[in-house]
């Protein structure tokens, strides 16, 4: 976009972040990506029990042009994973994955040749949650979590430098088979 | 030039393969542009018959599958299915697991109906073990309970969903509200929502708890209060019935060659249901009757759906009865074995072994420790041989072809997935029809994509 | 110890099954009290279990399925249990000879009456738990199936599956082809097998008996390899248009990757340690 990119950091980002944050993470539009079990949980969290509507998810949009949020649930086989890069690029910015279930986060139960083993190879994900399926009230909390996370992004030039330091650390930390000797 | 010509020759080889690349015909992409720029385009090219793909992202095509249709105007004149679309290798996967561990593979196959699942697959184990007349009663009545109660949750979601799909929303709000009680009976008596592993080689997992049968029996009041109102919304809304009535016709003959089982069979009149066929779990003991109806469209098949829900309840209060004079009665087959080992109960952490049972294999029998540990890390083995016993799901047969070689692994375990065959129907029904009606009739055959391509 | 079966094979004293017209039930993990070098047995003397493995038919290393020695299964040293002179043969049931028993002799006759010279149709007839295999020669598999359907008697106009299983071991037959048939007028199940080798993996198809199988015999190629010839369309279903193999046959990998914990992986599924 133009203007906030341009800003120079002080109180005026600041106040605009907090702008953009508030308004984008008031009320996502989630575009429909059920696939197998856990899209029947995420049915059941739009549904009277579990009332996504609450907090502005009632509307399950159907065209990914006008969804901003992509909740990946349920397991990605091979053949779907090119179908499912073309839904999230046809999603405009800005945009959110959610991986629901460990299906979606890791590949789960199914290791194996016909799943991709965690949306993240296809899409960049935001939120992780595990479960198999997840209940409605841990989907409830994943969301509230990114949403908190979409309340505080920054933006402009606070995100150039975000990403910057974001890198380094990963950059820095050892890797997860390196960290060996924890439960001592 | 139409797009057909192109099409056939392009996949002569394979008329199943995907057709959307631009060397085979004019390609429209819808981009969000204004309709009338895509009908005048095509106005102009003067091409008749349109090749449309809906899905396999799409709300109303019941999960990922994809419609490829080929369009004059608003009617249909090619129908085909895409699927594969959610293939997970889970035939393959409980090839390197125990013949328990299969169970909570095959659960996740046609996930509205998971205890189906493992009903099939564990009677095909028990026969394979020669150990059907050692079933304890109270298991098999549980297993009816829990099939009863399952196949009651999934005909709310084919209601809810089927309704969703033409609009009436409110269908599917109250049919997620009544599922919701039936999911908390699940979790009351197995542990999970969905996709318990519940039903196991030998009989089931665990006991009921204690307040079980009285929320059971809530449940069925509350559930007898409220079915009415599906049958008050849509047996004679005008609307629900021109867009089910006459949609969707198929008769005995194209149900028996295309192998269709389940309420798209019974909707036809012939009242072949598997439950009192080739009873299995004790099924001949109950007092049910088979739904049917005589229109062979999809309104026959909502209304059977509808009347198979009360007759549900019918054998759920039967088992509730059998269940309170069986208190304390063995759930697990005697053979240790087999029987898998530790009864769990709710512990400080959420769940666990109880007690008891870890005194019993800690301090007080060898044996027990042996066979734990024998069971739980290598499995029990069962005799080579083959075995296929179908049970009717809420969608049709459904059958394990379970074959061992000796060992503790199943050699291949192949699921008859009832959707699988009755989408085979699809192009049956919609060739000919309007475009809307592809989606009714899809959503009335009530296909599960997870079944569909396990 | 291959003494087992060549002294088995001379000295079987019957091919198929007992009188009583039903395959004996295999010996479950009962031990057998085979040990060391494999006894000559008379068949009169014998209990039915030791028949049973006695009973090694005309193809022994297709029926036996492995032969498991000691307590555990573990090879080498480290079965401590002191049973490690135990030998177990493990095999597939057996063929039974007719008469079967109740409907299987209608079925059979009535295949028999229809068919002339139908030993070269059905080779081999398992009866096992209950139910009732057919192992059917492939060329004459729509004709077969085609009776099946039609006549009166028979009238299996139900196809409820059609799946494959594949059998490295059993050479020259390694896919096999399983039908299950019902029959809703007479309420009866029987279950046909037919098998292909690995150098010429063809199939004639049935759909033009029995529709519903169109599918399912798409998914019995998209996962084993097995062409049915005859079939409208014979394309893959279930993997991508373009996927390389067969996956699952039993030498395709189950295709995992390794699990990383922290400071760990944990291999996939088929390539972990097994002690059975």
């Amino acid at each position: 976009m133009g203007v906030e990119e341009k800003l120079p950091s002080g109180v005026l980002l600041t106040t605009l972040e907090n702008l953009f944050g508030y308004m984008r993470s008031a009320a996502f539009w989630p575009a429909t990506f059920g696939l197998a079990c856990c899209a029947i949980e995420m049915m059941t969290y739009g549904a009277p029990r579990y009332d996504s509507g609450r907090w502005g998810q009632e509307v399950f949009r159907a065209s990914p042009r006008q969804a901003d949020l992509m909740i990946v649930a349920g397991r990605v086989s091979q053949k779907m994973a090119p179908v499912l890069r073309q839904i999230y690029d046809q999603m405009p910015n800005p945009k959110w994955v959610l991986a629901m279930g460990v299906c979606a986060s890791t590949g789960g139960m199914f290791n194996n040749y016909a799943i991709v083993q965690g949306v993240d190879h296809v899409v960049p994900v935001d939120m992780y949650l595990p479960g198999c399926p997840p209940r409605p009230e841990m989907l409830i909390d994943a969301m509230f979590k990114l949403r908190e996370k979409v309340r505080n992004t920054p933006i402009g030039l606070n995100a150039i430098e975000a990403a910057q330091e974001q890198e380094q650390r990963q950059l820095e930390a050892p890797t997860l088979v390196e960290q060996k000797g924890l439960l001592r | 030039m139409s797009t057909t010509d192109t099409t056939d020759e392009a996949t002569e080889q394979d008329p199943f393969a995907a057709g959307g690349d631009a060397a085979e015909g004019h390609v429209y992409t819808v981009t969000g542009q204004d309709w009338d720029s895509l009908v005048s385009e095509q106005a102009e090219r003067g091409d008749e018959r349109i090749v449309v793909n809906m899905g396999p992202q799409h709300p109303s095509t019941h999960g990922v599958l994809r419609l490829i249709l080929e369009l004059e105007g608003e009617s249909v004149t090619e129908a085909r299915c895409g699927i594969g679309y959610l293939h997970t290798g889970i035939e393959k996967n409980m090839e390197f697991r125990n013949w328990t561990q299969g169970v909570t593979f095959c659960t996740r196959m046609d996930y509205l109906a998971p205890l189906h699942n493992e009903t099939t697959y564990c009677l095909g184990v028990e026969r394979l073990l020669d150990i059907e007349a050692e079933i304890p009663e109270k298991a098999s009545v549980l297993r009816v309970l829990m099939l009863e109660l399952n196949r009651i949750s999934s005909h709310l979601v084919c209601i809810a969903t089927g309704g969703m799909e033409i609009g009436a929303l409110t269908v599917m709000t109250i049919g997620f509200r009544e599922r919701e009680k039936v999911l908390d009976a699940f979790e009351l008596i197995t542990g999970l929502r969905m996709n318990h592993a519940y039903i196991r080689p030998g009989g089931v997992a665990q006991d009921l708890p204690d307040k079980a049968l009285d929320f059971v029996k809530d449940l069925v009041v509350w559930m007898k209060k409220h079915l009415p109102e599906y049958a008050a919304f849509c047996n004679e809304n005008p609307v629900f019935k021109a867009r089910l009535s006459g949609v969707g016709h198929l008769d005995l003959a194209g149900c028996l060659a295309l192998g269709i089982t389940g309420p798209p069979l019974r909707a036809t009149g012939y009242d072949w249901d598997l439950r009192k066929k080739q009873p299995y779990c004790g099924y001949e003991t109950y007092d049910f009757e088979v739904q049917t109806w005589d229109t062979m469209d999809a309104y026959g098949r909502f209304r059977i759906r509808l009347n198979e829900m009360w007759q549900s309840l019918t054998i759920i209060e039967q088992c509730v009865e059998r269940l309170e004079k069986m208190r304390g009665a063995p759930i697990m087959i005697a053979d240790k074995k087999i029987a898998w080992p530790a009864q769990l109960s709710i512990g400080s952490d959420g769940m666990g072994n109880s007690n008891e049972y870890i005194k019993h294999i800690m301090g007080q029998s060898m044996e027990a420790l042996i066979h734990h540990f024998k069971l739980v890390t290598e499995g029990f083995r069962v005799p080579p041989g083959q075995a296929y016993i179908p049970i009717e799901s809420p969608r049709g047969e459904l059958g394990a072809h379970v074959v061992s070689d000796g060992g503790t692994r199943p050699f291949r375990a192949h699921f008859r997935d009832p959707s699988f065959t009755n989408l085979q129907a699809m192009p049956v029904m919609c060739e000919g029809a309007m475009v809307s009606d592809v989606v009714v009739a899809v959503a009335s055959l009530d296909p599960v994509m997870g079944g569909v391509d396990r | 110890m291959s003494d087992i079966h060549e002294e088995s094979d001379e000295k079987a004293p019957i091919k198929g099954a007992e009188p009583e017209g039903e395959s004996e039930p295999d010996a479950r993990t009962k031990p057998e009290s085979l040990t060391g070098e494999a006894p000559s047995v008379d068949s009169g003397a014998t209990e039915a279990e030791e028949d049973e493995a006695q009973l090694a038919t005309t193809e022994p290393t297709a029926e036996v399925l492995q032969v498991r020695r000691g307590m555990f299964g573990v090879k080498g040293s480290g079965d401590t249990s002191g049973y490690g002179g135990l030998t177990r043969v493990v095999e597939f049931p057996a063929a039974a000879t007719p008469p079967f028993g109740g409907w299987w002799d209608q079925v059979y006759d009535r295949i028999g009456a229809l068919i002339p010279d139908f030993s070269d149709v059905i080779t081999k007839v398992v009866i096992h738990r209950g139910e009732i295999t057919f192992h059917v020669e492939r060329h004459h598999l729509p004709n077969l199936v085609q009776h099946l359907r039609d006549d009166a008697r028979l009238r299996f106009e139900f196809c409820s599956s059609v799946s494959g299983v594949h059998y490295p071991a059993d050479k020259g037959a390694e896919l096999h082809a399983v039908y299950h048939l019902q029959s809703m007028t007479h309420n009866r199940r029987i279950r046909l097998e037919v098998s292909a080798p690995d150098s010429d993996p063809h199939i004639p198809s049935v759909v033009a008996t029995y529709p519903t199988a169109d599918w399912h015999e798409r998914e019995t190629y998209d996962m084993f390899g097995i062409v049915f010839d005859g079939h409208p369309a014979l394309t893959r279903i279930l993997m991508p248009d373009d996927w390389p193999g067969y996956p699952q046959r039993k030498d395709y990998p189950l295709g995992g990757i390794p699990v990383e914990y922290k400071g760990a992986t944990i291999p996939p599924p088929d390539q972990r340690r097994s002690y059975s």
